[in-house]
């Protein structure tokens, strides 16, 4: 009987934790702290960001749904069928309409979640290669170099072009133009190519909801993008405006350490540091 | 305990023709009989100690990541003197490294599937389905050994100079096939690998045993779909270990000869080090890192299936014999864990969803793995199912179980946002993964043998398991389980990686520190509270209370033999006349119905 009741209880609880961890993003976790940060996911300032977030949402719903189910069905097997009994139990094998309809209604789940993210996901990883109406690629930002154990940004100068003399780079810290939302989608997407000199790294942004290896021997093509008005609601009070890259991939003893930090610019200030960036790279011109 | 089977003595058959006994052999000396044995039991009980032995270090690596996680840099009270004399009694960064990459190592090659598929695979299979020995006993013999070697490698890895391995379990390349990459990896790195196609060669042996006997040596009337179910398992693991294996062992000699022979299989050309060209590497070069990983996890997302499909074996025997109660859904149970196996091979690339293979690739993994998520609820539901309307003994065995199922559903759950490719792109390589893979494999698999190693200690030493000591390890551990786990979730959610040693630098990462300092806290209840199970296993080995054969009053033909069984295993003929699953069966007046049994039809 008491292991009865203490294994109910441990069920009971996990029960209550998971749908706690759900509840925590309305009630407490969420509640605003002095450094923007909670137990939740960072806040989401790019394009794509808020797709990404409802996909997870959508199977938070559905895993929250399974969730109880099984684990309600578990705790009352438990409490139910547990105590002493003096008849033999169930003889049974199985039935085939219920295998029929625990098979059938999952599938039904896992093709939705299967079928809904399949845009977001070719969103994020083809819109790259897409080409302006003249069909030229869309131009390069910059180029993400990572190496042990720090992140370098060569940017193509005035001209745009890399291998010119006007090139400069940039450590730490990605400076990067914001686009008007009223534009037009696909002048929105700021695109970059991303490599690494020695070995594996990973170009994380948590705020961008972006990540991607840098692989040695690889060029990619990646596009990234801030959303002007959700990054103005959130970052608009704040001193520091900059967030967080980081290096998700193991890459030495100092991975850890592997950090950058992302800055985005009205494209008025952003032109304006394009200069500065110059002048200094020229000396006194 | 029955009182027909609580003696070891021979049940009455009838005029059954007994050709076999254990006492017929000539008795062995110690080392024949013990060491160089080729009996089935004792290399399984031999694989079980070394499994046992090496969960010890494994789970001691485990602390040492936590206690950094939690303070990281600040050196360690008491043990900081004896560990890091040189180092200011704290963790240093390439230590660090080489912690969770033989965390990961030894957990999964030295501790999870010796456990299963060593241990389980090579005690229960002949026992169950009634043979006297394995199919080639001295190629099993062999299997143990080759893990001496093993075992020699892996320990030599500590020791090299500069350092140990560095390159994290899954030893990507560059970083793991350049050595000045690595200033630690000087030879460790190599001496890993080595360490890595010897596991495989000792797998190797297994799985060549495990198949044949399993198709050849089943006792008259057992046919396949008369087998429990932890044989079914152990068969589909070996299957794929047999198509899996031939692949990391080719991977891991080539990335031998990247190292050693500075050829290029995974080295592309141009790299740049510390400012340096590598000297050697990059000579042949054109490689491609993305080769490794393909070739990788080609064998290691199997292999995650052959630390779990076993488990899902362990538990449905357990269940139905504790639950009094037929398995339900014998035959989807078995189609669910074929189909496992085959859409097992087809998911390697949700590994790299982010690592810049080509996306329309990733879309078709992304379908595959949304469809092996179906097989795992067709187990769980039936499981649940067997439950329903059963008898349930709350025996420790069975609390071990039904924790598996519990945080199984967790674990199984979870990975469906990693199978969302744009959600997987956020939460790739955060604690969100390390919180999934620690749900499937340690709250799954090692539940799943904690019960195993319960249930079926009565069949190894012929002594039951103390059951009050049993339960409050349950306790403890389930809870403990998941403190630790649970909140790896909120930490991934926040963005945390892996493999950070010191993320608190970061301004993203600030706040987590109470939480790793709970987790840490759980995590050392978690590794003491085994203390419950070592004086308990132990223990009871020499003093435990003597049982019969059949203790659990179960159906399978392993309880029909002695407890410990002798060589040969049993000592009359067998004929199988129904399924392993017979509990609470009508034609008969007990509550379980031997797959042995004859009755006279009615």
């Amino acid at each position: 009987m008491i292991m009865r009741i203490t294994i109910t209880l441990l069920m009971v609880a996990l029960l209550v934790l998971g749908i706690v961890s759900w509840a925590d993003y309305e009630f407490w976790l969420m509640a605003p702290s002095p450094s923007h940060y909670t137990w939740w996911w960072p806040e989401e300032m790019s394009t794509l960001g808020q797709r990404v977030d409802n996909l997870f949402w959508l199977i938070l719903v559905m895993v929250t749904v399974m969730f109880v189910i099984t684990m309600g069905a578990l705790i009352l097997a438990i409490w139910k069928f547990s105590a002493k009994r003096e008849d033999k139990a169930v003889f049974i094998h199985g039935s085939h309409k219920l295998e029929l309809l625990w098979t059938a209604i999952p599938a039904a789940m896992l093709l939705v979640i299967a079928f809904s993210q399949m845009s977001t996901f070719a969103a994020m990883q083809f819109d790259s290669s897409m080409q302006d109406e003249d069909g030229h690629d869309l131009p390069v930002l910059c180029e993400i170099w990572g190496s042990q154990f720090d992140w370098r940004f060569r940017y193509p100068g005035k001209d745009g072009r890399f291998g010119t003399n006007d090139d400069f780079e940039s450590a730490y810290e990605l400076v990067m133009p914001m686009r008007d939302t009223e534009k037009d989608q696909d002048k929105k997407m700021v695109v970059f190519l991303l490599r690494s000199r020695d070995v594996l790294h990973s170009f994380f942004v948590p705020h961008l909801r972006f990540k991607r290896d840098a692989v040695p021997g690889m060029t990619q093509r990646i596009w990234m993008a801030v959303d002007d008005e959700q990054m103005a609601e959130i970052m608009g009070g704040r001193e520091d405006k900059t967030f967080d890259i980081i290096c998700a991939e193991l890459c030495g003893w100092g991975h850890y350490k592997m950090s950058g930090r992302v800055r985005v610019l009205p494209d008025a200030e952003y032109e304006a540091w394009v200069e500065e960036m110059t002048a200094l790279q020229f000396g006194n011109s | 305990m029955s009182d027909t089977h609580a003696s070891n003595a021979r049940p009455g058959m009838g005029e059954a023709g007994t050709t076999r006994t254990s006492h017929e052999h000539h008795e062995l000396g110690f080392i024949r009989k013990y060491i160089f044995s080729t009996d089935h039991k004792v290399i399984g009980i031999q694989f079980m100690l070394l499994g046992l032995v090496f969960f010890v270090l494994g789970g001691l690596f485990a602390m040492a990541i936590r206690y950094q996680l939690a303070w990281p840099w600040e050196s360690m009270p008491v043990i900081g003197d004896l560990l890091f004399p040189n180092t200011g009694q704290a963790i240093t960064p390439e230590f660090y490294t080489m912690l969770f990459t033989m965390h990961g190592t030894i957990m999964i090659f030295f501790v999870i599937i010796p456990l299963l598929t060593g241990a389980f695979g090579n005690f229960l299979i002949p026992l169950m389905i009634g043979a006297p020995d394995m199919a080639f006993p001295k190629l099993n013999m062999f299997g143990f050994w080759a893990m001496i070697p093993a075992i020699f490698c892996v320990l030599m890895s500590f020791h090299q100079p500069g350092g140990g391995p560095a390159a994290g379990w899954t030893a990507y390349p560059t970083l793991s096939t350049i050595e000045s990459a690595a200033p630690g990896s000087v030879s460790a790195q190599t001496w890993w690998l080595l360490a890595l196609t010897w596991v495989g060669v000792s797998s190797m042996m297994g799985a060549v045993n495990y198949v044949t006997t399993i198709v050849k040596m089943r006792a008259p009337g057992m046919t396949m779909f008369r087998m429990p179910l932890t044989v079914w398992a152990l068969w589909i693991a070996a299957l794929l270990q047999l198509f899996a294996l031939p692949v990391l062992t080719a991977a891991s000699l080539m990335q031998v000869s990247d190292r050693v022979l500075h050829s290029g299989f995974f080295t592309p050309t141009n790299l740049v080090i510390n400012q340096l060209n590598p000297e050697g590497a990059g000579a042949a070069a054109g490689g491609q890192p993305l080769l490794w990983q393909h070739l990788f996890w080609f064998y290691s997302h199997p292999a995650v299936y052959i630390m779990v499909v076993p488990a899902m074996g362990l538990a449905s025997d357990i269940l139905s014999v504790h639950a009094r109660k037929p398995i339900f859904g014998y035959k989807p149970m078995v189609y669910s864990m074929s189909s496992i196996a085959g859409l097992g091979f087809i998911v390697w690339g949700h590994h790299m969803f982010a690592s810049g293979m080509n996306p329309a690739l990733g879309m078709t993994f992304m379908v595959a793995t949304m469809m092996i998520a179906l097989p795992s609820a067709i187990k769980v539901f039936n499981w649940l199912g067997t439950l329903w309307g059963a008898r349930i003994q709350l025996t420790t065995p069975m609390l071990f179980i039904l924790g598996f199922i519990a945080m199984f559903i967790i674990g199984g759950l979870s990975g469906i946002w990693m199978a969302a490719t744009p959600v997987d792109i956020y939460i790739h390589d955060t604690y969100i993964i390390v919180a999934h893979f620690h749900y499937v494999v340690f709250a799954g698999s090692v539940f799943a043998i904690f019960a195993a190693i319960y249930h079926w200690f009565p069949k190894m030493f012929g002594r039951v398991m103390n059951e009050t000591l049993g339960k409050i390890h349950f306790v403890g551990s389930f809870i403990f389980t998941n403190g630790v786990f649970y909140m790896m979730h909120q930490l991934g959610m926040a963005g945390l990686m892996r493999r950070t040693a010191d993320p608190y630098d970061y301004e993203t990462y600030a706040h987590l520190q109470p939480l790793n300092v709970f987790i840490t806290i759980s995590a050392f209840c978690l590794f003491v509270w085994q203390i419950f199970f070592v004086w308990n296993f132990f223990h009871s080995m020499f003093w435990g209370k003597r049982v019969g054969r059949n203790p659990w009053n179960a159906c399978s033909l392993e309880w029909e033999a002695p407890s410990p069984p002798g060589h040969g295993n049993f000592d009359h003929a067998l004929r199988v006349h129904r399924g392993p699953y017979e509990y609470a069966s009508p034609d008969v007046e007990e509550d379980f119905f031997a797959q042995t049994r004859e009755v006279e039809s009615k």
